[in-house]
Formats: structure tokens, sequence, C-alpha cells
């Protein structure tokens, strides 16, 4: 099929961008502005697509769905409503926009006020829906038509103001994308805007809509040209020339690292992971691992950063799980705290300090803000009736009784719900209740709370939340659940439990009780600073010097945005609250999620199993970190990713660069004469340099990761065009054009071994070591300096990444079970315990799991036995039955839907 | 479902995938409709849906509708036909919604008139949405064309017959009639 373009046509960018984004391949015919190339119609229209079949499409939004449905996307809804929107309404006053400016005149606010409506009207839609892109997760025809129509007027998000944050964010990423990049070099010429003029003349006024400008606002932003101006070039060559001269010191905290009167003090917490499970790697990216990139990025930009976090030890889940396993809490507390550490130190996690929560200081914190909040009268008491078994001395949680449900009379109803009515039970309303562990019968007993009194907090609350927003980074769904919470209103929250195993409430009356998990487990973070330094108080009571970042899950979001604060406002100590809160959405597994029990997704321990290096796990994760919606995890696309990213972007060009120094020049970076295209680069470098910098100040983790790659690309396309290898064979003058390349490409990969260290650390050290880049050097700043100066030595050089083989990865999704199920054959997953046990209500017998998990492996093991031995197939067929049903029974008891995997193709009869 | 504000009702519910009666009412109260699009609001309908986001624009609904019926054939069986459906969409509420002066209708007559020679429904051998909205779109010019010019555009006549008498089409818009022999010669 035949595209026809004419130079200076504004729609031509958006079919030419489609056309990439959906690999449709395309004859370019270039024709004048006014040509003539559909027949039946009177007005030229360009672009225009001749299909084979003889068809003509002559409206730009068609042809670009044509593409998209060619690449089998069809059309959604959403996708409809947004170009039926570009075309009545975005599209008239865009052009109405460029009319005024590359016709008319006129400056830059004017330009934008035609067209600011419509911009926030975009940006409200991505806030709203807190996707990268308009329609979702993955980049859509939507996404290019719109872009396409706003590029010739806004060229790059700099020009946007400010409050339209979503929007900003996602015209860059549109920028950087590469169809949008080739569109742009293929359809405009560097005269900007102006390009269009002989274009919009030609076009009648009347068909320009006009739209009223806001009367009342102030128009001051200025449309800048953002492509890339004398000055900025001039700019970037002088900042290079500087070299490493131009590096400030590297700032060394002493240790215990303590806030610095004048210095950006940065705290980093990363969410408590819960000590009786083996975290997964939706885990390790929700906290532990995106902070830990924050901490390093902060290092690199001379902050002085702590980085603080430990397993939260105490609750029910710590004693249901000592109970199963035959240990005492303390011993499964460390059992598993070691688990934790030794997880954390393959992923390369750089705790300043990983504590824990069971230690005095967490006692002694934990009891004076209570004292605290008892003197200043914000805790309330009240009865609270519960099943308390005399035998076992102790009030009994839900899950650890059963009994006749009053409402159909199932004998074995849970203490919070029946497994036959499925509906809620109060478990004091249980008949016959039993307690499960010694199977005694327990009595209803009124037990005294202390409870939280957070309606006369609400108002303290809110004012502070005012000002932390004003001033700090909340993620989206942080500030949404936030206020979701307020809007339903706040009501008292119990603090305490009738447990063991927990900080005891030093209160008369209240002996014999423990403060609940969520009270005691933020309290932590303070406490867990204080096993690391005496003087703890410098960090957690000092708001003035101390900025405050926590990492989470979104799930944590209300106890650390309502709960916490509210807990540290009412205890009135000057403490340090939470100035940006990050939160992350869910990471899923291939199609479904992580489950421990069925053995289906990659645990923290099992990762170092699979061969694959930590810091390509560490790239992956990042690289999908869920920020603003869901992602999952896909063992193909971890193929993929490896393969292209880093093996053929990233890798190949760090290589290249080395290589070149060490075959041509010995090893030392070559002598170099800047000319304009070199010195462009370096303009463009530094322009990713900057972005990269400014998403990661907004804890962008996965946005920045983006422009490493795109610097790296930046360097392929650089070597490819200027071929040193070609050039040193050549004559003199060709030889020293050789070593300019070389020179800037070395140097180049100097940088991106900076720019990674937060993600890839190893990988970082490894590049450094080749390049022998001083550790100096790693520092961070706007500008990019020629570090690897004529005359430096390099060492070895030798390839980063491996490439990853499809059979390898199918071999370890089958492993992990993703999308698969397991019936027959017991995963890796299978050696752990069966129960769930993560505290959140799903471990509902652990007996009778655990006896049912054993009739299960061996039902699995005489499965085997019988295949291998080639029984009769009604045999086979007996046993499989057997082992679902036995399957099916484990999953009641362990409190899940009876789901039962059935074995690919043996489906029970 | 609660449809709201739309210049032209009968767009949406003459569609005749769906029964009148069917659980889609419409009011031209304008006030209680949202505005989810800047300037957009009097002009582009709105379908909102129980419990679901609402859709703005008409393309957009009638496209939802279709496929809420499962008629899915009206929007085009092929990727090819699908682009000249939405082709015919798009031109629907971008050349045809706005006030046009004489010239513009004159072009727009002439430019059909021309790609129908050769085809029974806009979308080739198919009848599909885009001769739907088509047709309701150009319903208030065509009205007004004298028996010349209607003999003039003789493709276009053609096919705006034949969409009419298209069972469950026309609903509320009056039946308009085309000469069966040519009075003007040259035309």
């Amino acid at each position: 099929m035949r595209l026809y373009l004419s130079e200076g046509s504004p729609q031509g960018l958006k079919v030419l961008a489609a056309a990439g984004a959906s690999g449709a391949r395309v004859r370019l015919e270039r024709v004048p502005p006014d040509g003539h190339v559909v027949p039946f119609l009177t007005h030229p229209r360009v672009p225009a697509l001749h299909l084979d079949s003889g068809t003509f499409l002559f409206s730009p939004n068609a042809i670009c769905q044509y593409f998209f449905l060619l690449a089998g996307k069809e059309h959604t809804d959403l996708t409809s409503q947004w170009l039926e929107w570009e075309a009545t309404e975005l599209q008239p006053a865009v052009s109405t926009a460029l009319y005024g400016h590359v016709v008319q005149g006129k400056k830059g606010g004017e330009v934008l006020g035609a067209i600011r409506k419509t911009l926030a009207y975009i940006d409200q839609s991505l806030t709203s829906k807190t996707t990268p892109y308009l329609t979702g997760e993955a980049e859509s025809v939507a996404d290019i038509v719109l872009w396409a129509t706003l590029f010739p007027v806004l060229q790059d998000e700099f020009c946007l103001p400010d409050e339209l944050q979503a929007l900003r964010s996602w015209f860059r990423i549109m920028n950087l994308l590469e169809p949008c990049r080739n569109a742009v070099e293929s359809v405009l010429t560097p005269k900007g805007a102006e390009q269009f003029k002989a274009y919009l003349q030609k076009q009648p006024v009347s068909c320009l809509h006009s739209e009223k400008p806001a009367t009342n606002e102030p128009e001051e932003e200025e449309l800048a040209q953002r492509s890339l101006s004398e000055e900025e070039i001039a700019a970037a060559a002088d900042a290079w020339a500087k070299g490493a001269a131009a590096l400030p010191e590297r700032w060394q905290p002493q240790s215990p690292i303590l806030p610095v009167e004048g210095r950006r003090n940065v705290l980093i917490t990363s969410a408590l992971p819960y000590v009786n499970n083996v975290p997964h790697l939706g885990n390790i990216i929700g906290c532990v691992l995106s902070a830990d990139v924050f901490a390093r990025y902060c290092r690199l930009r001379n902050w002085n950063t702590l980085y603080v976090c430990g397993t939260d030890e105490y609750g029910t889940a710590t004693e249901t799980k000592a109970l199963e396993e035959g240990l005492t809490p303390q011993q499964i507390c460390d059992k598993y705290n070691t688990v934790h550490t030794q997880i954390y130190q393959w992923f390369n996690i750089s705790f300043d300090y990983f504590g824990r929560t069971t230690t005095p200081h967490q006692t002694t914190i934990a009891q004076e803000i209570f004292h605290r909040l008892l003197e200043r009268d914000v805790l309330l008491t009240d009865t609270v009736e519960q099943l308390r078994c005399e035998r076992c001395e102790r009030f009994l949680a839900d899950r650890f009784v059963e009994g006749i449900c009053p409402f159909c009379n199932y004998e074995e109803a849970r203490g919070d719900q029946c497994d036959k009515c499925g509906k809620l039970i109060n478990a004091v309303e249980l008949k016959k209740p039993q307690c499960k562990v010694c199977k005694g019968s327990p009595v209803v007993k009124t037990s005294q709370h202390l409870f939280l009194d957070l309606p006369q907090l609400e108002g303290r609350l809110e004012q502070w939340l005012e000002q932390s927003w004003a001033t700090g980074d909340w993620t989206a769904n942080a500030r949404f659940i936030t206020r979701s919470w307020l809007r339903d209103g706040l009501k008292p929250r119990c603090i305490t439990r009738d447990l063991k195993w927990g900080t005891p409430v030093p209160l008369e009356g209240f002996r014999d009780k423990v403060f609940y998990v969520w009270f005691d487990a933020p309290i932590g973070y303070l406490s867990i600073t204080a096993n690391y330094t005496a003087q703890w108080e410098r960090w957690w009571k000092n708001p003035q010097q101390v900025e405050l970042y926590n990492f989470m899950a979104k799930d944590n979001v209300p106890f650390h945005s309502v709960v916490f604060p509210c807990t540290l406002l009412g205890a009135e100590d000057n403490y340090t609250l939470v100035n940006h809160l990050i939160a992350t959405e869910y990471l899923n597994y291939e199609d479904g999620k992580f489950s421990k029990s069925r053995g289906i997704g990659v645990f923290g321990d099992m990762a170092q199993d699979t061969g694959i290096p930590a810091d390509i796990w560490r790239f992956y994760l990042l690289f999908l970190r869920p920020e603003g919606q869901d992602s999952a995890f896909s063992w193909h696309d971890l193929l993929l990713k490896n393969n292209s990213e880093l093996l053929n972007n990233l890798g190949n060009f760090v290589n290249r660069a080395g290589m070149f120094v060490c075959k041509f020049f010995d090893g030392r970076v070559p002598p170099m004469e800047l000319g304009t295209d070199d010195k462009r680069l370096l303009a463009h470098v530094t322009l990713e340099l900057r972005q990269f910098n400014q998403l990661l100040e907004k804890v962008r983790i996965r946005d920045a990761l983006r422009c490493i790659l795109s610097v790296s690309r930046y360097g392929n396309q650089y070597i490819q065009v200027n071929e040193p290898w070609k050039r040193i064979k050549g004559p003199a003058a060709d030889r020293t054009r050789a070593g300019t390349v070389t020179g800037v490409a070395v140097n180049i990969a100097c940088l991106i071994s900076i720019m990674l260290q937060p993600f890839m650390p190893d990988v970082s050290a490894t590049i450094q070591r080749q390049l022998c880049v001083p550790q100096a050097c790693n520092i961070l700043t706007d500008t990019f300096l020629c570090l690897l100066p004529p005359g430096h030595q390099i060492g070895t050089v030798s390839p980063l990444f491996q490439k990853l083989e499809l059979d390898e990865i199918e071999a370890l999704r089958q492993r992990f079970g993703g999308g698969q199920t397991h019936a027959a054959h017991p995963s890796p997953g299978a050696r752990m315990s069966p129960m769930p046990g993560a505290g959140s209500g799903l471990a509902r017998d652990p007996q009778r799991a655990k006896e049912l998990a054993e009739a299960v492996t061996q039902q699995g093991n005489h499965v085997r036995q019988l295949k291998t031995s080639k029984a009769e197939k009604g045999q086979i067929d007996a046993a499989v039955a057997t082992l679902l049903e036995l399957k099916k029974q484990l999953a009641l008891a362990e409190g899940k839907a009876a789901e039962v995997p059935a074995p690919k193709g043996k489906k029970k009869k | 479902f609660e449809a709201s504000a739309n210049p032209a009702p009968g767009e949406v519910a003459g569609l005749p995938i769906l029964p009148r009666s069917s659980c889609l009412t419409l009011s031209a109260d304008s006030e209680s409709s949202p505005s989810p699009s800047p300037g957009g609001g009097a002009a582009s309908p709105v379908l909102q849906i129980n419990n679901g986001p609402s859709l703005t624009g008409l393309a957009t609904i009638a496209t939802h509708l279709v496929k809420q019926a499962k008629k899915e054939q009206l929007l085009g069986k092929t990727a090819e036909e699908k682009a000249v459906v939405q082709q015919w969409l798009e031109y629907r509420v971008t050349q045809i919604a706005l006030p046009c002066t004489k010239e513009d209708t004159r072009v727009i007559l002439k430019d059909l008139n021309l790609y129908l020679e050769d085809k029974v429904y806009l979308a080739r051998n198919n009848f599909t949405l885009a001769d739907i909205l088509m047709y309701y779109g150009l319903h208030h010019i065509i009205i007004d064309l004298t028996v010349q010019e209607k003999e003039k555009y003789l493709n276009v006549s053609r096919w705006f017959n034949h969409i009419q008498h298209y069972p469950g089409i026309r609903q509320h818009l009056s039946s308009i009639i085309f000469m069966k022999n040519r009075l003007f010669t040259n035309a």
C-alpha cells in the first residue's frame, strides 16, 4: 500500500507514527500539499492511503486505525472515544492555535490559551485513570493520534504548565517512543512549527474554529521551542570540556549516618516485610527494591541518606506459624529474619540497616508513645466480646475457633465465616464453639480494649496532610486511598489485642494484652533506627532537617497516611512525619497472582536458583515496576527485555565503545575534536540526563530507567552513523574522526555506568572496572562531563550480558507454574509449607491442612509411580481422581475457594 | 442505561439494532448531563452506562451499541472494511456535523456522488453503521434538494433511497420521495 504525504502537513506525523508503532509496511510517496491524490474528493486531502485493493482512505484517524487493525489491535470504546474527541475537539483547537502561532505570529501564552481546556481535559483523564497511557498500560492508537496532534504546538513537555503533571509525563514518554521519534525525524525539519506555515496558509480560515481563551487567567507561560537551541548545544559542549575537575567532591557520611545541618538529609523506609513468609517478586519490587533504587540515587546525588528496614515480627500470624512448625514464635522470627536477610542480600539491597521489630527498643519506644497518647487523652476504652479458651488460657482469634453455624447448622463453621452457607459469622454467635488447638469449649468473655481516638485527631491530620501534599511527592494512589478514608469518616481504632506475642501494654488492667500489630509495626521504623544508632531521635524527631520517604505497596497506604501519622501527631513530640509517600500497585505473575501454596510464581529464595543474575532480576522488575497501574511478570517478556534492551541495546553499545578503544587505540582514550554533530549529541545526552534526574527526584523509577536506555540508543546510532571501524582504516582526517567518535562513545558508556548504578549495581561496577572509571566519578549532576579524558587507560572489555534462550525460559516458566497448573508434579513451591499463613485470614485449619498436604504428596508419588510403571489407564485415572479430591479438601482446609487445578489434558471424568 | 443531550436523538435511538422500547432512554436536558469534554458539552451525546463509565461522542456511542447488540458485522468484516466504516463515521462527525454553507453542502454531495458511483453502500457491498449515521446526517440536506439536484447527485439519491427503505432504519424521519424516471436528461 502507498502512503501519500506532503511536506509540512501536521497530520502526516500521526500516520507515520502509527505505521511505525503497528509495524505496517507502507511505501511513502511525497506529494505537494495541494496534490490531488484521492480521485473522488474535490479538496485535496493528504495524508491518504491507497490500498492494494484500490480503496482510498483519506481520513488520518481511519488510516491510523487501519494500521493497528492490521497488527491485530481492534479498537475499543475507549480508543474510539479518544479518536472521535481528537477529530471533533482537539484537532480544530490545535489547528486554530497553530494557525495563530505560525501565520498570525501570536505568542506562546496566547497559543497555549487556545488549547488550554483540551490540554486540561487530557491531563484530567490521565490523572483519574492513573495509567501511563490514555487507554491503559500500553500505548494504543489513541496515544499516537493525540500525541501527533499536540506535537506541532508543544514539541516537548517543558512548555506545559506544572499543574498538568500527568500530561507532561505522558507527552514525554510518547516523545521518547521510537515510532514517534522516527516520525518526527522523517516529517519535520529543524524549522519547528514554522514548517507548517506554507501548509496552513493554504487552509481557509473559515475551517478553523476559534475557542475563546479563559479570560481572567494570567497568560505568562512562554511556548518554548525546545528543538535544541544553539545556546544549549554550546552549553553542553562547554560543560563537557570541563571534565572531572567540575565534579563536586563525593559526600562520605560518617558512621553512623546522622542528619547534617545544611545538607539535604533523606530518610528512606521500606514497608517492613512480615516475617512469617518468604517474599515474592511483587513484595520485592513493591517496597525494598524501589526504595533501594531511590536510596542509591540519593547517595549518587550527594544527599545525606539513611535507608532502614527490617522484619515485622509480632502478631497472630507468627503465633500460628509457630504452632504449625512446632517452634516458639521467637524461633520462627529468627528463622525467617535470616531468610529475608539472605534474599535481600542476594538482590543487592543497600540497607544502611536491616533490623527487626522484636527488640527492647521497640518495647521502650512503643510504650513511650503509648504513655504520651494516654496522657494527652486521645485513647478510649471499650468492651469487646470474645471467645476465651480457659484450658489454653487465651482469647481465641477467629481462626482458632470452630463451631456450628448459627444460620445453616453446618458443623464445621469457622470463626468468621461458614464454608457451607458462606455467611459471615461473629465468632461469639457460633453454636458449640470449639478451640481448634485443644478441642476444648471456649466461653464468651468480655474483654476491655484500648482505642485510638481518630475522630479527635482528624482535624490535625487534615491540616498536616494538606501541607504534606502541597510540598511532597505522594503517588496518585496514595492520595486517592487517603482521601477515601477521610471521606468515609474516621472511627476509633482498637490498638490492643488478647495475644502473647507482641509488645506488652504497660497499663494496669491491660497487662495480659499486647499492642495490635498495625499500631506496633510502624513504630518499628523508629526502633530499628534506634538499634542502628543511639542518636535515632536526630532522624525521627527532626522534621525541620529531615525529609522522610516511605515506600510501600498500596495496601499499606492507610496505615502510613492516616493511622501512624495520627499516632505521632497525638503523641506530640515533634516527630518526623512522612513527606513523600510512594506506593506501588500490584505485580501479578503471568496471568494470575503469586501463590505460595500452589507453588505459582517466583519467590525471593528461588530467584537465585534460576541462574539468572540478580541484576537482571532487578532490571526487569524495575522495568515493569507497577507505577500507576498493576503490571504482570512474564517469563517471555523477561527474555525479550533481556535480549533486546540489555543485550542488543545497552550491552552492545558499552561493549563496542570499549572494544574500539582497546582495538584501535591500544586501550587509551583517543584525542577528540568535537564537530557540530558531536556537540548536538552531547546536548541530546544532557537532555536525557536532566530528564532522568527530574524523574528520579519525583521517584518515577520506571520512567527514569527508560532514559538510560535512550542514552545508549543515542550512542548506538552515533556509532552506527559514524562507522569508526571503517574510518580507522582511512586517511588521517578519517582516523582523527574515528578517534573523536570512539572517545565520545566511551564517555557516554561511562555516564551510563553511573546512571545505571541505582538500578543494576553489579553491572555498573563491571563497566566501571572494565573502563577503569575512578570512584570519584560516581556522582550525578545535571551535566555530562568528559570523565575519561584522552590518554585515560581502560582495562579489559568483555560482554556484560548473556542471551536468554527460549527453551531455558520455557523450562523456568514450567517450573514456576506460570499460567500452568501443577496437579501431579510437586513444584519447588510444594517443598514449601502448604500454609499461606500470610495473616490475611487464609489459614483456616492448620492441623488438617498439614495432614492433607502430606496425603496429597503421598498420593502424588503414588500417581507418578503408576505412570512410570505404565499401569493400566483405569487405575491411573482412579488414583488421579483421589488426588484431586484430596487437593480439594486441602484447599478447603486452607480456607481457599475449592478451585482445583486439574492436570493438563486429564480432566476429572 | 441513561443517555442524554443529543442534538439528533434519533440517530442513537433509531439504530435498528435496538428496539425503541429498549432500556435506552433519551432526554434533551443538557443541564443534567455531565460535560466531560471541553467545548463539546452541548454538542456531543453522552451515554451513561449503568454503574459504568460514560461514553461521549456520536460515533463512539453508536459503535458501542452495535457491539452490545452483537451486530459486529455493521462495523465491517475485514480490516479494510472496518477502516472504511471508521472513515465515514469520522466524516460524519467532522464534516456534516458543522453548520454547512451552501458551498460546503455542494462539495459534500459532489464528492459523495463520485464516491458512490461504483458502490452500493459506503463500504462497497455491505450495509454498515456508516450508512446508518450518514443517512441520519444527510437527511436534513437531502430533504431540501430540488428534483433537479436529486437527479444531479444520482448516486447519492439511489443510495439514500435504498437506505431509508432498509427495515428499521428510518424511524421517525420523514420518507423522502425520489422520482423513478429522469426528468433532466443532461444532469
